[in-house]
């Protein structure tokens, strides 16, 4: 990236937008990543001033009186076993998030690392890490994963470990993206005039790819991100997940053992999973609006 | 020569995988500090009360009998042994039947629900997409697909609670659950049959709902990029009526790489399939599953998780097998 030299008189009369500004006139054309980036703010605020606003333990058993419908005093209402709901919603989606990043970065870590190794090196390497990702994919992950939750003891689920749960088989994704993606940069003709020039191997990867790769990352990272956060909902859902904590694939999962429908207590299962599908939702509006960014094609097509 | 061979390395990456699974849900057992037979056997000595001297003779006993006490690599071997012959154990819960046994008798319900859901959302979504992508359909007819893509994120798991939510609690036009009314006893008659059909409609429109979005979406992306092409160009020009070129020109070469995601997507679809069963409470191979894991009834819970990874991939590779049928290029190669 060269610096164009300007005399200090010509950069007085260009008036370049700022950052901020050149941000919100992109997100005005790309809707799907404005709207979901707004949801996803909603949600952040919400779980930021629920957690000021309640006192977390009201998120846990035996706190609060038992099946209140929604009212003036209990917003969302009390569960069966006596959780104050929207206490619960907000912890749950503080886990959810914690869960989801965590997971997220360190599977698009994974990724990026696998696949410029695989890339960037060729030969066995590559063969050797593109046959596991080619063993691996026709394998249901969410089966696998039933298989190590279950095997551990329930003392040891926890947030964290639900989180490594799910990245353990869920790098094979951005593994193969990047790995894609490095294959076309490294023909490119900067790759060959920086190597040429006797640019070291790491120098050309973080200083001429990686830079070239980052919307593709940011990309993969939100997918990874919207798979983690599924798959620890269904990990929950199943009845695998940290039984005590309020995440919210336990609390439908709770619901439903209850028989929170027959009973008449609606609110209950409805909450959480309201609370997931604009989760999800958002995020799945985000992996679209970057697609676009990261791939112009598609823009063109609208 | 060219197609045995191909053949023969499309078998051995099936084996390939159905071993690097068994592999998986052999050694992270293993290497947990559970023990299934001792966690059950504690389990009945809490409610039954034997003697703990006799309770560790017995875990011995059984132990011995499942051959855990024998060296680690034999084991494998034996496992890997019973999974060719597709013997996946016993039951710890339900002791004389085997694991193979609850998958017969659920599976007839696992498979009659996916079946119809994955076909109906399969059709449905790729005309919808690609009618969504076709510029020369009416605008109504293009916007009826939006709907479907706003739905894309939301997983069928939640779609079930929203539609139990809405159409069962709210306006109580079909039940919340289960697979037949409370205090009907299962028979052969018009009158059961259509109980059931009612109680599986529900569960049907949650997978539906969930997995048709993404059909769409694949669908007209490739839509759109078939409709620059030379030949839908030529095709026009020649004067061709715009039903045959959707039919021939434009479906038909956008539906091979649908098929390719087909396969790619069968686990996803297995997957929630399970969960929505669970959540339904319908007799399914998720509910003997979800129940599994409630009473820590680990043979079942790893036969099931193996058998459908065997069945997943399987028909993966089938499907690849189906393209020259689909592809000329392909068969003539």
């Amino acid at each position: 990236m060269a610096s164009i030299a300007m005399t200090s008189q010509a950069e007085d009369r260009v008036l370049q937008p700022s950052q901020l500004t050149l941000f919100f006139r992109y997100l005005r054309r790309n809707k799907s990543l404005a709207i979901g980036l707004t949801v996803l703010l909603l949600l952040v605020l919400f779980t930021v001033f629920g957690l000021i606003a309640v006192n977390p333990k009201h998120a846990y058993p035996l706190s609060a009186p038992t099946k209140r419908p929604p009212s003036l005093e209990y917003i969302f209402g009390t569960d069966f076993f006596g959780r104050d709901l929207l206490a619960a919603m907000a912890v749950g989606m503080w886990q959810t998030a914690v869960i989801g990043v965590v997971a997220g970065a360190l599977g698009t870590f994974i990724g990026v690392v696998l696949g410029f190794v695989s890339a960037y090196f060729g030969g066995w390497i590559d063969n050797i890490i593109r046959g596991i990702c080619q063993i691996l994919t026709p394998i249901p992950v969410l089966l696998i994963q039933v298989v190590v939750a279950s095997s551990l003891d329930k003392r040891d689920v926890t947030i964290l470990t639900m989180a490594l749960i799910v990245v353990m088989l869920a790098w094979m994704g951005p593994t193969l993206v990047i790995r894609a993606q490095v294959l076309t940069m490294k023909e490119r003709q900067f790759v060959s005039v920086a190597k040429l020039s006797g640019v070291s191997d790491l120098g050309i990867i973080f200083k001429e790819i990686l830079p070239n790769l980052l919307p593709f990352i940011a990309a993969a990272f939100v997918g990874q991100v919207f798979g983690a956060v599924f798959a620890s909902f269904y990990l929950a859902v199943l009845g695998l997940g940290p039984l005590r904590e309020p995440l919210l694939g336990n609390i439908i999962w709770a619901a439903q053992g209850q028989g929170a429908f027959f009973n008449g207590w609606w609110w209950w299962p409805i909450e959480p999973a309201v609370a997931m599908i604009l989760i999800l939702g958002s995020l799945a509006l985000i992996i679209m609006g970057l697609d676009e960014l990261a791939n112009p094609r598609v823009r063109k097509s609208e | 020569m060219g197609t045995f061979r191909l053949v023969v390395r499309r078998l051995l990456f099936l084996i390939f995988v159905i071993w690097a699974a068994s592999t998986i849900t052999f050694f992270i057992p293993h290497l947990s500090s559970r023990n299934a037979i001792r966690e059950r056997f504690a389990q009945l000595a809490r409610t039954g009360g034997f003697a703990p001297a006799d309770l560790e003779k017995i875990i011995a006993n059984m132990q011995h009998q499942f051959g855990l006490d024998r060296p680690l690599l034999q084991q494998y071997g034996d496992y890997l042994w019973s999974v060719v012959h597709l013997d996946f154990g016993y039951s710890l819960n339900k002791y004389p039947s085997t694991v193979l046994d609850l998958i017969a008798q659920s599976l007839p319900w696992t498979i009659g629900l996916l079946f119809v859901t994955t076909i109906l959302s399969f059709v449905i979504g790729n005309l919808l997409g690609a009618i969504s992508a076709w510029p020369k359909a009416p605008t109504w007819m293009r916007t009826v697909a939006t709907p479907f893509v706003l739905l894309t994120g939301v997983p069928p798991v939640l779609m079930g609670v929203l539609l139990i939510f809405f159409v069962g609690f709210k306006l109580k036009l079909l039940p919340l659950g289960g697979a037949y009314s409370v205090g009907i006893v299962p028979n052969w008659s018009w009158g059961f049959a259509w109980d059931m059909l009612v109680h599986q409609i529900l569960p049907a429109l949650a997978l539906i709902l969930g997995s048709v979005g993404g059909w769409v979406l694949s669908m007209r992306g490739m839509g759109i990029t078939i409709q620059g092409e030379d030949y839908v160009n030529f095709a026009e020009h020649k004067g061709l009526g715009g039903v045959v070129i959707f039919r021939d020109y434009y479906l038909r070469n956008a539906l091979l790489p649908q098929v390719t995601g087909f396969a790619l997507a069968l686990g996803t679809l297995v997957t929630s399939a399970i969960v929505v069963e669970g959540i339904f409470g319908l007799p399914g191979i998720g509910t003997v599953l979800q129940l599994a894991i409630q009473s820590n009834d680990f043979p079942v819970i790893y036969g099931i998780v193996l058998f459908i990874t065997i069945t997943v991939a399987t028909l993966m590779v089938a499907l690849e097998f189906i393209y020259p049928l689909l592809d000329p290029r392909i068969r003539q190669q």
